[in-house]
């Protein structure tokens, strides 16, 4: 099964943005899990777009003003949720921020 | 023979159902589908049973009907290849009916398998417990929404969300590996001792004791101490219920009225059993590891090791209770905590705690904390008063859902002998 992995965090979270993620990758890659990913800039370096009545609305900043912001994801390839649920618990970003699970429609 | 044979469809549907489900889940993936399937191998068995005769194995007989049927309709419902290989995997898979050993060695349970999904951390504890009654224990929708006081539409879409969460998020169908299951054993054992509460007290029913509820909540959970022998809060929960159990035939008089503790026979109470609860909580305690299912168990055995009411060890059972609200703080037990003070050290000293916890506010609407305080005044014969509380203890349980018909006539019977005597 395919999972999104959305690493969440709020405003502190984004002073680990260059601790790397201590071999994880390199793991996750090995065993086929890891299928692709990236970091995010921070939320205030976002446009939110909208079409509406036909007309494209932008706006500053993210999609929803919420304390925690979605930092970076991670396509993984698993068995079956506890195996999601362990590569997410390994990710260092669980230790301080929050992690997503969502699975992904097949295609 | 028609009465006999819906006895024996009674009878095999608490004792299979569970069964039935489990190992048609396991075979076609499909939860619907397994429960359909069930049901109507349960109404063919209705209709057969009565001209063929019944099975010897009921068990065998309902879950091979239920496997036809779920080949034929995975069969039929084959529109495309992979259908078909679907249709025809469950042909071999009907061949070999244990196709995996558990890591444990020895031959995996089905119901075991469908407890840990049922009770998989993904899902939210209210789902865990509804889809277990609904799988294992074949409780109806409309019997869990009673038991949870909601409407039996928003029940239904509980279990059709939990579900489809079960499918789309890839939770596996399996007994945990060895270093996942201490996570996942206390979602397990909360909804097995909630499965046999609802067998013991019947939330739902007219009758007090659902006695193959209970039955089968202490098999499921015969199967977790023997899968996990080192897991003292497995076995001290099995303590717990056998201990429970030993006393259920002493429970009801002959017109079927509740007998309270202090009352009942204990020439009527299962010896056997209480010896093994007993042997099991000492295991269990001996591993140095308490948890509330071992403190609880460790109350029942005061209890059920007391020759007569009046030698039972409350200054024991009251320490016990202290622990209890130390482990797990909850309104529900600090009340037990009182009646248990109000026998060690007299009715004034349980009072004084009933009504600090009616003060505090955490228990409203809930009939037995006016029930308890009008006990704790007849003994103080304070009838008057006593009467009061009584009346509103019965008020409360005759909100539909709140309390068993038993537990009301039991309020009716004490509010009249305190009626008579004030």
């Amino acid at each position: 099964m395919k999972y999104m992995l959305l690493i969440c965090g709020d405003e502190s979270a984004a002073a680990h943005a260059d601790e790397g993620c201590g071999g994880w990758s390199e793991e996750m890659l090995r065993r086929g899990v890891l299928q692709g990913g990236a970091g995010l800039r921070p939320p205030a370096d976002a446009t939110t777009v909208r079409v509406r009545d036909d007309k494209v609305v932008l706006s500053d900043g993210p999609f929803a003003e919420t304390k925690e912001q979605i930092g970076g994801f991670c396509l993984i390839e698993c068995a079956d949720l506890d195996e999601a649920i362990e590569v997410a618990a390994k990710h260092p970003a669980a230790a301080y921020g929050t992690i997503e699970i969502r699975p992904i429609w097949p295609a | 023979m028609t009465t006999e044979v819906d006895a024996a469809v009674a009878r095999a549907f608490t004792a299979e159902w569970g069964q039935v489900v489990a190992t048609l889940i396991r075979l076609t993936g499909d939860w619907d589908l397994a429960e359909e399937c069930a049901q109507d191998a349960f109404t063919l068995a209705l209709r057969r049973w009565p001209g063929d005769g019944i099975p010897n194995r009921p068990g065998a007989w309902l879950t091979t009907v239920a496997r036809n049927r779920a080949t034929d309709r995975l069969r039929r419902e084959a529109v495309g290849a992979a259908k078909l290989r679907e249709a025809g995997l469950l042909e071999v898979a009907a061949m070999s009916p244990e196709p995996e050993p558990g890591h444990d060695g020895g031959v995996p349970d089905d119901r075991l398998r469908l407890m840990f999904t049922c009770c998989h951390p993904a899902l939210a504890l209210e789902s865990q417990v509804a889809l277990t009654l609904r799988t294992l224990a074949g409780l109806t929708t409309a019997e869990i929404a009673r038991a949870f006081l909601v409407g039996e539409q928003t029940m239904s879409k509980r279990l059709t969300r939990a579900k489809q969460k079960i499918r789309h998020a890839g939770i596996p169908y399996r007994v945990p590996p060895a270093h996942l299951l201490p996570e996942r054993m206390p979602a397990v054992l909360a909804v097995l001792y909630l499965l046999f509460n609802e067998g013991y007290s019947a939330t739902a029913g007219a009758g007090l004791l659902r006695r193959d509820l209970g039955a089968e909540a202490i098999r499921l959970a015969r199967v977790l101490v023997r899968l996990m022998p080192g897991e003292p809060e497995g076995a001290g929960l099995l303590a717990l219920m056998l201990l429970h159990d030993a006393r259920r035939d002493a429970r009801l008089d002959d017109a079927g009225d509740m007998v309270t503790l202090e009352d009942q026979d204990r020439g009527r109470w299962d010896s056997a059993k209480i010896a093994e609860g007993v042997g099991l909580l000492d295991g269990a305690l001996r591993r140095g590891r308490p948890g509330p299912y071992q403190v609880q168990a460790a109350i029942a055995a005061c209890h059920a090791t007391a020759t007569d009411a009046a030698r039972t060890d409350w200054a024991q059972i009251a320490a016990l209770y202290g622990t209890l609200t130390r482990l797990v703080p909850s309104p529900v037990v600090e009340l037990n905590r009182a009646v248990a003070v109000g026998m060690a050290r007299g009715p004034p000293a349980g009072l004084a705690l009933v009504e600090a916890l009616e003060a505090s506010g955490t228990l409203p609407g809930y009939h037995l904390l006016p029930a308890t305080r009008a006990d704790l005044l007849r003994r103080l014969g304070r009838t008057a008063e006593a009467a009061a509380a009584y009346r509103e203890a019965l008020d409360l349980a005759s909100v539909p859902g709140a309390a068993t018909d038993t537990e009301r006539r039991h309020l009716s019977r004490r509010l009249a002998e305190t009626t008579a005597a004030s």
